[in-house]
């Protein structure tokens, strides 16, 4: 009898059942418009660190500062959590609520690792390297670019982490499904801007 | 407190036009006072620090606070009736928008009576903006309030544009788009790819003065120059975010009252693009005498003045749109052809300043401030009369005086010329920009009585406006639908104030100028496109409300997170970011209250649209 139900509400919930409704569409489109603003917000961003990258002021430079292997786990914890929300967005379209769930507590546990790590090297350059916020113009434009895109990742961890309650309390509907699809295209955004910010900021700070 | 919960587009754009309409008039005081010091030689009417701060104010209010929101306005009441939608996208985000934008208006304004108003010109170029030439909490609250109303912006350009692409009316291709409805397209995109710039250099700004830290001070590596560039890379598309909209309003109001179709309405949609286009491309030229070197100031000199281009091309388009028409010189159409010489007039000086050898010359003259007024106050506040007094029926049920308008319109625009024509030879004199007084028989003294008597004459227009809408606030709210009687568009086939779900039926567009082409074949309403079926509506509430008080909250604290209190209580509570943290507290919580309870609106079933 319940499988019959379970079936049955299956074949209601349409294929792309993020674009299902007007509301959903509208969603989705302006999320696409959001996250070209915020490309030029990050834009800004990176152009401030490119102008102040060398104005040292006698503090630590990006050569001595930056430790890649630590900055490579981190990105390799980021690109995988992108990963996994790609699952989680297939596991939607397949309409594997379960599923869902499970990816998308993956991506948020990924997420708040890759954070960890973040907060653990802030620290380490505060409290070591006396490299604060006000050491330089490099130091402020440098906390300022990353320290943004880090609060950007935990803005969404805990956004995804509510639509996981979400999911759990009402299901996978035409209502829960955008919200879910935009946050996984969020979630890309934040991962291309940290692989922006790896070049930049570690790579070129290392090399250049 | 149906006011504060309110989801409608038509209410949320009155609620626009009075918080604007507030900031314009303490904007518009604030130039009088201007003025006021300015109209002989060596005046102590003000001292220089006030001086500061009411120059600073009155840009920064009349910009952001004054003419941005009055323009939303507009926007917001007529958009979804000229494409035929029912509400906005996302209303609730409306909402969000409007009252982000109040409480960072109110923020900003409480600097007068909090310690001291922002006191570094509208520009807050660096480093007299940095706390060591500007020592009271001034451009914090500048910084932070700012921040506040642009992200009110950026939510209301991102629900337009979804708007417009996504709710037209079965039939509306974008090429029979009204040209307001195009004009705030464009409007909104230069708004989503201009304000992050000013959002990150406003924080960038608040780090150095809150968190000392050091983008912009040359002590410690900064760069002040870096300010300009990101200050200009939104603030050169902002002229065009402010004078699309005036365009748009023009391009409906001249062929109402020709009787005749906009000429060449397809070069006015690709003229629009392309003004925007190059809106982004020459923000250098604010900074031609910072020592670009002669690469930089050609490229930008040659990009600006491309930009006469597309804008001559639509002053002709709408003179020829009058040309052979049956022209009714209506108040907001006197305001419409009055539009057309004086901006005309501020495109020429900007041509003028475009040239970076002759900019050296005009630079932070007030032959600058001539130009800009001209363009601003010349070109956009004409328009947005036009535009009020045109769209005021639909609005409020209720028709302008015509005769108060007419007075309205002659005292406003020959106090206009008065106070800022001599202004433009002033500047050429040699009189500089942002200096509290100047001294006697330098060829001044004449000039700047007359520029301050034209100013009083504006004052007085503004006041016959105010009284126009004060009676007619008590006459009865008898409009007919479309009460110019030559309406052309969408908003006119329905009733003054339209009913809340706008469209009993989603009217089938079959052209340009929709109404009209019906009108034409003989119909006296559209055809619909749909039968009269249940309406589904958004429901009121409160949570935009509280979330704007959150920020403003959290605003606050951050701002006073360094200073010390005579009370220890205050001083703990700011110090340890408590009180922050209770603003982003409320604003979190209302977030997380939207995202866990859904709300799925309400149905106006056809019983009641049929009124039984």
């Amino acid at each position: 009898m319940t499988t019959v139900h379970a079936e049955a509400g299956k074949s209601t919930l349409p294929h792309e059942p993020e674009k299902a409704t007007l509301e959903g569409r509208n969603k989705v489109l302006a999320f696409w418009l959001f996250l070209g603003g915020e490309a030029v917000l990050f834009g800004t961003l990176f152009a401030t660190f490119l102008a102040l990258r060398n104005s040292t002021n006698d503090g630590p430079s990006a050569a001595e500062l930056f430790h890649l292997p630590l900055v490579a786990a981190a990105t390799f914890l980021l690109l995988a959590s992108s990963l996994t929300s790609v699952f989680a967005i297939q596991a939607m379209h397949r309409n594997k609520p379960a599923e869902l769930r499970n990816w998308l507590i993956i991506t948020v546990v990924l997420g708040a690792a890759f954070l960890a790590l973040e907060i653990y090297e802030f620290s380490v350059y505060v409290r070591h390297e006396e490299f604060g916020m006000t050491t330089s113009a490099f130091s402020s434009a440098f906390y300022t670019l990353v320290g943004f895109h880090g609060a950007h990742v935990a803005f969404g961890i805990l956004w995804i982490a509510i639509l996981i309650g979400q999911l759990a309390r009402k299901g996978l509907t035409v209502v829960t499904a955008p919200k879910i699809y935009v946050s996984a295209m969020y979630w890309h955004f934040i991962d291309v801007v940290w692989v922006f910010i790896f070049t930049v900021v570690y790579l070129l700070g290392k090399v250049g | 407190m149906d006011w504060i919960t309110t989801v409608d587009h038509k209410k949320i754009a009155i609620l626009y036009l009075w918080a604007g309409g507030f900031f314009f008039g303490i904007g518009g005081l604030e130039a009088i006072l201007i003025r006021i010091q300015l109209i002989k030689p060596m005046n102590t009417f003000l001292d220089a620090q006030t001086f500061n701060e009411l120059i600073t104010m009155h840009g920064t209010t009349m910009i952001f606070l004054g003419v941005m929101p009055v323009i939303f306005a507009l926007m917001n009441a007529v958009i979804p009736l000229q494409i035929g939608a029912r509400d906005v996208a996302f209303p609730f985000l409306n909402a969000l928008g409007f009252w982000t934008f109040l409480f960072g208006g109110l923020l900003l304004n409480l600097s007068w009576v909090m310690g001291g108003a922002p006191d570094a010109g509208w520009t807050s170029y660096t480093p007299l903006s940095s706390t060591t030439y500007s020592a009271t909490h001034g451009v914090d609250f500048y910084t932070i309030g700012l921040q506040i109303a642009g992200l009110g912006t950026l939510i209301g350009g991102i629900n337009f544009l979804a708007t417009i692409i996504t709710m037209r009316a079965p039939g509306m291709s974008y090429m029979r788009m009204p040209m307001f409805a195009w004009t705030t397209f464009i409007t909104s995109a230069i708004i989503l790819f201009a304000f992050p710039a000013i959002t990150v250099g406003l924080v960038l700004l608040t780090f150095d003065r809150i968190l000392e830290a050091n983008f912009f001070n040359p002590l410690t590596g900064g760069n002040p120059v870096l300010w300009q560039h990101i200050f200009w890379i939104f603030g050169h598309p902002e002229v065009y975010i402010l004078i699309l909209p005036a365009f748009g309003i023009i391009s409906e109001v001249i062929p109402t009252f020709s009787r005749k179709r906009l000429f060449g309405y397809s070069s006015m949609v690709f003229a629009t693009i392309l003004i925007a286009f190059l809106g982004f491309m020459v923000w250098a030229h604010h900074m031609f005498t910072t020592g670009l070197g002669p690469v930089a100031n050609a490229l930008f000199s040659v990009s600006t003045m491309l930009i006469a281009v597309p804008t001559g091309i639509k002053i002709f388009n709408w003179l020829f749109t009058m040309w052979g028409g049956q022209v009714r010189f209506t108040t907001p159409n006197l305001f419409a052809v009055g539009f057309i010489p004086t901006f005309t007039m501020g495109g020429v000086t900007g041509v003028m300043l475009a040239s970076a050898p002759a900019d050296f010359q005009f630079h932070d003259t007030y032959f600058v401030v001539a130009h800009f007024h001209y363009v601003i106050v010349g070109g956009l506040v004409l328009g947005l009369f036009s535009g009020l007094h045109y769209w005021w029926p639909k609005m409020f049920g209720r028709m302008l005086s015509e005769t108060l308008g007419k007075w309205t319109f002659w005292t406003f625009i020959i106090g206009f010329h008065l106070t800022f024509f001599v202004q433009h030879f002033l500047g050429l004199m040699g009189m500089q920009r942002r200096v509290f007084t100047y001294l006697p028989n330098q060829q001044f003294d004449t000039l700047n009585l007359v520029s301050t008597i034209g100013a009083g004459l504006m004052g007085v227009g503004m006041l016959i406006f105010l009284w126009n809408i004060f009676i007619t606030s008590r006459k009865p709210a008898d409009a007919a639908d479309d009460p110019w009687e030559d309406g052309r568009t969408l908003e006119w086939t329905i009733p003054s104030p339209p009913p809340e779900y706008n469209f009993k039926q989603t009217p089938l567009v079959r052209g340009i100028d929709a109404f009209w082409k019906e009108k034409l074949a003989g119909h006296k309403s559209m055809t619909p496109s749909e039968p009269v079926g249940s309406i589904h509506m958004p429901s009121a509430t409160i949570l935009p409300f509280l979330m704007s008080v959150g920020i403003f909250i959290a605003g606050l604290g951050f701002m006073f997170s360094r200073d010390t209190f005579g009370s220890d209580v205050l001083s703990f509570l700011f110090n340890n970011y408590i009180v922050t943290a209770l603003g982003l507290v409320i604003t979190f919580g209302s977030m997380l209250m939207r995202s866990l309870f859904d709300d799925h609106g309400w149905h106006i079933e056809p019983e009641e649209l049929e009124g039984r």
